[in-house]
């Protein structure tokens, strides 16, 4: 046993993990904040639904229900989805391109602690005196409009929350320039890493208009701007643009790391490599490129002319063409292979109609004469959960399955994870695909409820049936969790026995340094290739050395928790004469520990090649 | 095996049943088009399904085959196959080419609908021959001006029938939108710029449904957005004509027949004036204009026009729509008023 692994008390682990910047543990927290938003961002479904059930329903109050409808959609886009990718990311990528770390693991504990403390700051809206009730789109006419503090609950969290996004964006396109293995050339970077490449470049363009926009509407409603108000010369649909520049791209950062998640699962199941490699991920590219030229077909209604809305009409019909590659790319890496239906490879199988059928309606919308019947009726709801149920929750719950024993040593069961697949998978069609029609019948989205004799009724009655048996699909999988915490029944480097890529060569969970050696990277599929050479593990591309290890550190939160402090100052400096005293001291208390960070020299360690060759499993010099 | 196929057969049925019921209700689906509008964008709809359709048969069929053929049966390592050429080129063409069928009428369409170039054609009098409505939507209610009649009045809009009609929305307070799915696709009403489009209500189709399509506001805008309801009431020409004329002439309030009424008309002059206008003029009012309140089909935008939703609606407006600006603008009002405050707006009628 080394010294650095030793069996720690309960008050240690808890330090360990908030002072943490090992990109394994960091992923561990990602999961556990994104899982447990991902529960309230789905209760916040059931009310919704339960609420549509039937006709001029009273089981929540028109204004609640608002609140309700904002927060589901905020938190499953910016709380639950984002990190839980976030967590995959931490925990797969640099273990693919044979990384010890990522390139800057205090930053990437700042990221963690930021958007952490940004989604408790947004949800404990709840308790102070309402939600933000304007949507998740927050359109500034009826954001400006919105009384009490919800709005600004919504401006200030996503503003936290919103950096530590973009610092994670940041780092991990770093780590993949800098930090990859020798050998490990970009064209042989596994398919999940280049989504995490192009995710990241996204995440650096997208997220600063959404951080102006944000600051606007900051100063807007607490400080006395006027950006928003067009009766000082102010305009609501300049935060449309801002809004929606930063939210489409935000759609291909959600739904790329999927398409990554999904080409592993393909290649990893059908015992085949990716079919058209090259072609994926010159599709990936050109998805996140073409990502930033189509924000306009949320707009096409708002008036902007038929210029405007052909030009992006058929900008946004171009997307197809690289989505349908990718389609028949994974089709192809089926065919011809050997194909075992473990869960993670059910919910890929299940992924290709749900997407497909996700990605046509979306070239629906994307005719803008068609779209003006289609724009904000449920016809939109139904297509945008196809694209991000159908793609990226499949993802993260194909992900879970996949990489849990990666991350925690353990295999979730399989029985289990097969009993929530076929819940959740029936469920979502139940729910959704019956919208596409009620949109089509003429019932509009965030509608609180709805009259007998409009011919909504049945279809809302199924919809509501189908959420619950999601519902039970997810209490399933919270069980899985928990039976296998408590087995603890310890597994390999590769549990699924078709691993390919360079962490299933590793220990499950990797040692703290990830790898004694720097792996050398021959390939494609490098652990692959040395499988199929008859070798078990990678050939090293180095001696054993001494490896320089960072220390942990505490500051990242004092830093987060800083921005949180003063939020509360900012947002209340209006009712309160502490506000302004609040804001001085959280910021002081943010820019104190950055100082504290910035002249404190902190050079980290080194574990030392005496202690490596000691280690269970000696290495070759 | 048999009983999987026997609930495969109940599921396909079952499927199908959601399908044809799928349509909707002639006055508010967008899939029983009643105007030209709706109707280009319903070809687009088929047009743009029957292509997505080929496609989803086109990788079902392959993800069949797959699943199927290539299940896990021995130990074996299959091929590496790299990619091909060839497929690749044949998957990237041939989308470019559904895209580009679909993307050619898309074009032409947008721009079809966009045409309001007739709103700018003014003849002698300084006015349109085309019919023009001013909308001005407003938390939670729809002013309907017409600027050629010269008239002015809310919440149920009256258009002529086999024409178009050409729209200026624009929004007083928050940003909401304009939808008469039967009608055709939805336009924003922004806060600070007016926007144009134009629908045209088919004569036929609007007998159909007793000449009255249902309207929507379909862009979240607070509490009551869902009950920001408008009824559309599609008449020929002639007919519209007959009551534009009969709104114009009614040009000091009409005073109340009966003694109630009469009453009623009292108390509508003290607490209620000041708000709603019961005379077809004054654009912009804060409350919906009330001059035919009596001949329109509903009230409040989705409850039915009798006197006991009235009279509910008097004695509680927030419990029907929460958040409306109507809320503790008038004080309180005894039973008596109320009844007869209800008498006097039930007559406002322009028409028998």
């Amino acid at each position: 046993m080394s010294t650095y692994a030793q069996k720690k008390g309960f008050g240690a682990t808890i330090w360990d993990y908030l002072t943490t910047v090992d990109h394994k543990k960091i992923a561990i927290l990602y999961l556990i904040a994104g899982g447990f938003f991902f529960i309230v961002g789905g209760l916040e479904a059931m009310f919704i639904r339960i609420q549509l059930a039937i006709p001029a329903n009273d089981f929540l109050s028109a204004g609640l229900y608002n609140e309700i409808l904002t927060m589901h959609g905020t938190t499953m886009i910016f709380l639950a989805a984002m990190p839980l990718i976030f967590a995959f990311m931490n925990a797969v990528m640099p273990l693919q391109i044979g990384a010890r770390d990522v390139a800057f693991p205090f930053l990437n504990s700042l990221g963690f602690w930021l958007f952490f403390f940004g989604g408790v700051f947004l949800n404990l809206s709840w308790f102070l005196g309402g939600a933000p009730d304007a949507g998740w789109t927050s359109y500034a006419s009826l954001s400006l409009a919105s009384e009490g503090h919800g709005i600004d609950f919504y401006v200030l969290g996503l503003q936290i929350s919103g950096a530590g996004t973009l610092i994670g964006g940041i780092n991990f396109l770093v780590t993949i320039i800098n930090m990859r293995a020798p050998g490990m050339t970009y064209m042989r970077m596994p398919l999940f890493t280049w989504s995490t490449f192009v995710t990241s470049a996204l995440i650096l363009f997208a997220f600063p208009p959404l951080t102006v926009a944000l600051f606007m509407m900051l100063f807007d409603r607490l400080f006395g701007g006027n950006f928003f108000d067009p009766l000082m010369g102010g305009n609501t649909i300049i935060w449309e643009h801002l809004f929606w520049i930063f939210g489409h791209p935000e759609v291909y950062i959600l739904v790329l790391p999927a398409f990554g998640i999904f080409s592993e699962i393909f290649a990893i199941f059908s015992r085949k490599r990716l079919f058209g490699y090259s072609s994926m991920v010159f599709a990936t590219v050109l998805i996140g490129f073409l990502g930033f030229m189509v924000w306009a077909h949320h707009m096409f209604t708002t008036g902007l002319g038929p210029i405007a809305n052909a030009i992006f009409s058929v900008a946004t019909m171009a997307i197809a063409v690289p989505t349908g590659i990718k389609i028949f790319n994974w089709l192809f890496t089926m065919w011809g292979g050997s194909i075992t239906f473990t869960t993670p490879m059910l919910y890929a199988i299940a992924f290709i109609p749900t997407f497909t059928m996700g990605g046509v309606t979306g070239i629906m919308l994307a005719s803008a004469a068609q779209d003006y019947q289609y724009h904000d009726s449920y016809f939109v709801v139904a297509h945008f959960h196809y694209v991000i149920v159908g793609g990226v929750v499949f993802a993260l719950l194909a992900g879970l399955h996949l990489y849990w024993p990666k991350m925690f040593g353990t295999m979730l069961s399989e029985k289990l994870g097969k009993i929530t697949f076929w819940l959740f998978v029936i469920g979502f069609h139940l729910t959704f695909f019956i919208q596409h029609f009620l949109g089509l019948m003429g019932m509009p989205r965030r509608i609180f409820t709805f009259n007998k004799g409009q011919g909504f009724d049945a279809a809302n009655m199924v919809s509501t049936v189908g959420a619950f048996f999601m519902a039970v699909a997810t209490v399933v999988l919270l069980i899985n969790v928990i039976v296998t915490i408590v087995k603890n029944e310890r597994i390999g480097n590769d549990p699924w026995g078709d691993g390919r890529t360079l962490e299933w060569a590793i220990p499950s969970p990797p040692p703290f340094y990830n790898f004694k050696q720097l792996p050398l990277v021959r390939g494609l599929d490098a652990y692959w290739i040395e499988k199929m050479d008859g070798k078990t593990e990678m050939t090293p591309a180095e001696p054993i050395g001494d490896i320089h290890m960072p220390n942990n550190s505490f500051i990242p939160f004092v830093i987060s928790l800083g921005l949180f402090i003063a939020a509360f100052g900012a947002m209340y400096h209006g009712n309160h004469a502490w506000g302004i005293p609040v804001l001085i001291i959280g910021m002081l208390i943010t820019f104190g520990s950055m100082f504290v960070r910035s002249v404190k020299d902190d050079h980290g360690y080194h574990i030392h090649k005496e202690e490596l060759m000691d280690d269970d499993k000696g290495g070759k010099a | 095996m048999k009983r999987l196929a026997k609930g495969r057969l109940l599921f396909m049925f079952a499927l199908l049943t959601l399908f044809l019921a799928g349509c909707g209700e002639p006055f508010i689906s967008t899939m029983k088009p009643a105007g030209e509008v709706a109707q280009t964008q319903y070809d687009l709809m088929l047009l743009s399904t029957a292509i997505m359709v080929g496609v989803i048969v086109v990788v079902t069929v392959i993800f069949l085959i797959v699943l199927f053929k290539f299940r896990r049966k021995d130990d074996k390592i299959p091929k590496q196959v790299e990619g091909s050429h060839k497929l690749e080129i044949i998957w990237t063409v041939i989308p470019i080419l559904l895209l580009l069928v679909l993307a050619v009428p898309t074009v032409s369409a947008t721009f079809k609908l966009a045409d309001v170039s007739p709103m700018d054609k003014v003849n002698e009098d300084g006015k349109t021959d085309a019919t023009v409505i001013n909308v001005k939507a407003n938390l939670y209610w729809w002013e309907f001006e017409y600027p050629n009649e010269e008239i002015v009045t809310s919440q149920e809009l009256v258009v002529p029938t086999d024409e178009k009609v050409y729209f200026n929305l624009l929004s007083t307070d928050v940003k909401h939108s304009f939808w008469i799915p039967s009608a055709g696709g939805k336009l924003d009403t922004n806060t600070e710029n007016v926007n144009k489009f134009w629908l045209e209500f088919n004569n036929e189709k609007a007998d159909e449904v007793g000449n009255l399509f249902y309207g929507k506001c379909a862009e979240l805008c607070g509490p009551s957005h869902a009950l920001m309801d408008f009824k559309v009431k599609a008449i020929p020409k002639d007919q519209f004509e007959a009551w534009a004329d009969a709104m114009k002439s009614v040009e000091e309030p009409a005073v109340a027949e009966s003694a109630t009424a009469q009453e009623g008309q009292e108390i509508f002059n003290n607490s209620c004036i000041g708000c709603h206008a019961v005379t077809p003029t004054g654009a912009g009012n804060q409350g919906p204009n009330l001059t035919s309140f009596g001949d329109r089909t509903h009230v409040v935008g989705y409850l039915e026009n009798t006197e006991e939703n009235i009279k509910n609606w008097l004695k509680d407006p927030e419990s029907y729509k929460p958040g409306n600006k109507m809320t503790g603008k008038y004080g309180d009002l005894s039973d008596q008023e109320i009844d007869a405050l209800t008498e006097y707006l039930m007559g406002l009628k322009v028409q028998d």
